[in-house]
């Protein structure tokens, strides 16, 4: 099961890196979130994936009596979960606002803040 | 279950962080009412830097200090610890902070505070002193996630085009970034099963098998490295650091970079020494070329937000040869060099910005002149921050630069000392330029100079430079009587390299097997 | 703004019975699937069909408070319902629970829950607010 998980994770990797190597910003919106979700699916794996039930402790026990399935990897995937839901809401905006304002998705031909052919900088004094 | 109740000093731990989160929500209620808000957020800044100064008198006399959340034994509930690295580095920034609010009353006007300056503000300041406080790796993550969304918020006031550009960039990589850290600690967590920072600790030292445990500290190098600005992974900092309105600069450049370099000791200097040590020397080139990207970037620019912003990086490299070097001295002195840096670039960026607001936008060399006679107090305020920042004598760059020097040179990489030699020379030349073109060169002919912009807020002489006399005369004060501060910061240097102080106060009964 | 005749006259049906159901979900957050955050972007997600139905400005007039401001209201009470361990001598965050009696039906309230509704509201209120800077773009 671990290996197939690796192999996913992989592929989800590949596509994340191939789309984030893109010049236009929605093509990197979808690669930094489908790898936010690669990361949720390696955390999951790291927390080791067992045949188990849930961790719930029965009524009268102290300690779970069988072997329970680890309950921390989800608390962090949903922790992380939200993060990326909110930075995707946030990045979704900010390309939008981007194409609007410059006119543009490509990144190389967003050069306002740091403009070509800049004057060079007084030699001397 | 803890059974005690925690005695009243420990709530310091985490009130810093709270006071941050209700301040922001409080004002956020009352957005609208821009009024208040000036009053509400310098009472907020000030109980802040009282908090944080009752923490480091805690911490500096009791040693370690932990509380864990909700009555779980660590390392189960989340802990946050704070020793005397990030206690000192939660008050210098919360003093930073204090400087910028203050100069926000007169930088930003109405429609920014009711856009959310100050709220962002708060927010920015409880992420940057969550990262300072906590004792747990992922609770580190979040409070990254959390800086990160504020200054998001605080780099689009105003929504200039030029700011939606270098927001985009700065967003896009550091989110990678911060992905990046989240993948390291998936792998950490899979290999200890645990995040706390303390159990960490303890269990890594125990592992003779050091592979994986060489795989986390390069994800860590190359995650916290990113967001330091270490050279080839920096090219988001000198593309979006001079779009906002600048108190918003000033914050960023005096506090996330340091956040950075704070993690990076925490991680790799006190969790995985050994790997430290086998990455030492890839550390030492980024250190170096780190350096001279800085000192060159800030040579090569004319406009004076940009050239600061090559500045943050050039103290970056510095601040990364003591990680390099380690040992005793190298830490004290990358630790002292982060808080004279938090302190001198955020004062760089108010004074970049008081320039501004005299002169009026663009802010560069070949177009300022004739400064000092215009504005004596700003001109001298500002040629001792270029000192300060250059390492010059008296301020506060000469003693943490005197001590990485002397580290390296005992470490026997001299050549990392001469490098910061050498950047200190280039970086004077680089201010120095700055001040002699801006300042002092007098203005061509009195029908060329511009007439002085009508301001919407004409503040009193208190009200303007009194964030700037805050800052500079912090760096004096550092530089005149370093002693408490270089003693902090090797006690601080010595609890990094030997942890067993911290982890015993968060497990006084020894550790969980 | 979509002016077909159908989705206009559903929408505000649709959107009274969807932030029902995220109260619903909160509630039963605490030891069933549900929860604030879930909630919360069900409420959101409820007033963008509004938006999207009959234009943004109704949906500010509903609200009547800034949804920044709602976000603000929840996380004060978050760090309230954590804040409440200070005065029980409990470190920050504890679960704290009472039971008290309403009709003769027990009720337990517990500051988790308190910390479930600030979450709904921070989410709804974020989410709301760039749904609806969204939204208003796209009318221009």
């Amino acid at each position: 099961m671990e290996a197939l998980m690796a192999v996913v994770i992989g592929i989800f990797f590949a596509v994340s890196v191939y789309l984030m190597l893109s010049k236009h910003i929605i093509r990197i919106l979808l690669g930094v979130t489908i790898l936010g979700n690669a990361v949720n699916l390696l955390i999951f794996t790291a927390g080791r994936i067992v045949h188990a039930v849930p961790p719930i402790i029965g009524e009268g026990n102290d300690v779970p009596n069988r072997i329970t399935a680890n309950p921390l990897p989800q608390a962090l995937i949903l922790t992380a979960i939200v993060i990326s839901f909110s930075f995707f809401a946030f990045l979704l905006v900010l390309a939008f606002r981007a194409y609007q304002e410059l006119g543009t998705d490509d990144t190389d031909e967003m050069r306002i803040a740091e403009p070509e052919n800049e004057p060079v900088p007084p030699l001397g004094y | 279950m803890i059974m005690h109740a925690p005695p009243l000093a420990d709530w310091l731990v985490i009130a810093p962080i709270v006071l941050c989160i209700v301040v922001g929500a409080g004002l956020l209620c009352v957005r609208k009412t821009v009024a208040v808000h000036a009053a509400i957020a310098i009472a907020g800044l000030v109980l802040l830097v009282v908090l944080d100064a009752a923490l480091l008198w805690h911490v500096a006399n009791d040693g370690p200090v932990t509380m864990t959340m909700g009555r779980w034994l660590p390392p189960f509930g989340i802990s946050f610890t704070v020793d005397l690295l990030g206690a000192v580095l939660a008050l210098v920034s919360g003093i930073a902070a204090l400087a910028a609010g203050l100069f926000g009353l007169v930088d930003v006007d109405d429609s920014g505070k009711r856009y959310g300056f100050f709220p962002f503000l708060f927010l920015l300041m409880a992420g940057v002193s969550g990262s300072f406080l906590t004792g747990d790796i992922f609770n580190l993550y979040v409070w990254f996630e959390v800086l990160l969304i504020a200054s998001f918020g605080l780099l689009v006031l105003g929504s200039e085009q030029g700011q939606i550009d270098g927001a985009t960039k700065y967003a896009f990589l550091n989110l990678v970034a911060t992905t990046l850290f989240l993948i390291a600690t998936a792998y950490l967590y899979a290999i200890f099963g645990t995040l706390n920072v303390a159990d960490i600790a303890e269990k890594a030292r125990a592992m003779d098998d050091t592979a994986p445990l060489a795989t986390l500290g390069t994800l860590y190098l190359l995650a916290f490295g990113m967001k330091a600005a270490a050279f080839p992974v920096n090219f988001w900092l000198p593309a979006s650091y001079h779009t906002p309105r600048i108190v918003a600069s000033a914050l960023f450049a005096g506090m996330l970079t340091k956040v950075g370099v704070y993690a990076l000791v925490r991680t790799l200097v006190m969790l995985f020494p050994s790997e430290r040590a086998e990455l030492a020397p890839v550390i030492a080139v980024v250190a170096v070329l780190t350096m001279a990207v800085g000192a060159m970037g800030a040579l090569a620019q004319s406009d004076i937000r940009r050239l600061l912003g090559y500045v943050v990086i050039s103290g970056i490299g510095i601040m990364l040869v003591g990680v390099a070097v380690a040992g005793e001295g190298g830490i004290a002195g990358t630790v002292f060099y982060m808080a004279h840096s938090i302190v001198v670039m955020t004062a760089l960026y108010v004074a970049a910005g008081m320039a501004a607001r005299a002169v009026g936008a663009p802010l560069s060399i070949t177009d300022l002149a004739g400064l000092y006679r215009s504005h004596p107090m700003l001109s001298a305020l500002s040629l001792m921050l270029f000192l300060s920042v250059a390492g010059l004598p008296p301020f506060s760059g000469l003693w943490p630069k005197i001590m990485l020097v002397r580290s390296a040179i005992d470490a026997g990489s001299s050549w990392l000392g001469a490098a910061i030699l050498v950047n200190g020379l280039l970086t004077t030349i680089a201010v120095g330029r700055v001040w002699v073109l801006a300042y002092w060169q007098p203005a061509p002919t009195p029908g060329m100079r511009r007439e002085k912009p009508a301001l919407a807020i004409e503040p009193g002489f208190w009200t303007e430079y009194l964030p700037l006399i805050i800052l500079t005369g912090l760096s004096v004060v550092f530089g005149l009587f370093p002693e408490a501060m270089v003693s902090a910061s090797q006690q601080a240097a010595v609890g990094i390299l030997d942890p067993a102080s911290y982890i015993h106060s968060v497990f006084p009964a020894g550790a969980v097997p | 703004m979509m002016r077909t005749l159908i989705f206009r006259t559903v929408a505000p049906y649709l959107t009274s019975l969807m932030l029902v159901f995220s109260v619903f979900v909160l509630l039963r957050g605490h030891n069933a699937p549900g929860g604030g955050f879930i909630g919360g972007l069900i409420a959101a997600s409820a007033f963008a069909i509004y938006g999207i139905a009959c234009g943004v400005s109704p949906v500010r007039r509903a609200l009547r408070l800034h949804p920044t401001t709602i976000a603000g209201i929840g996380l004060l009470l978050g760090s309230v319902a954590g804040l409440i361990s200070l005065f029980d001598g409990v470190p920050f965050m504890t679960g704290l629970w009472i039971y008290p009696h309403f009709f003769g039906v027990e009720v337990p309230l517990a500051t988790v829950m308190l910390f479930d509704f600030g979450v709904y509201l921070v989410v709804t209120g974020t989410i709301t607010a760039i749904a609806l800077v969204l939204e208003e773009r796209e009318g221009e």
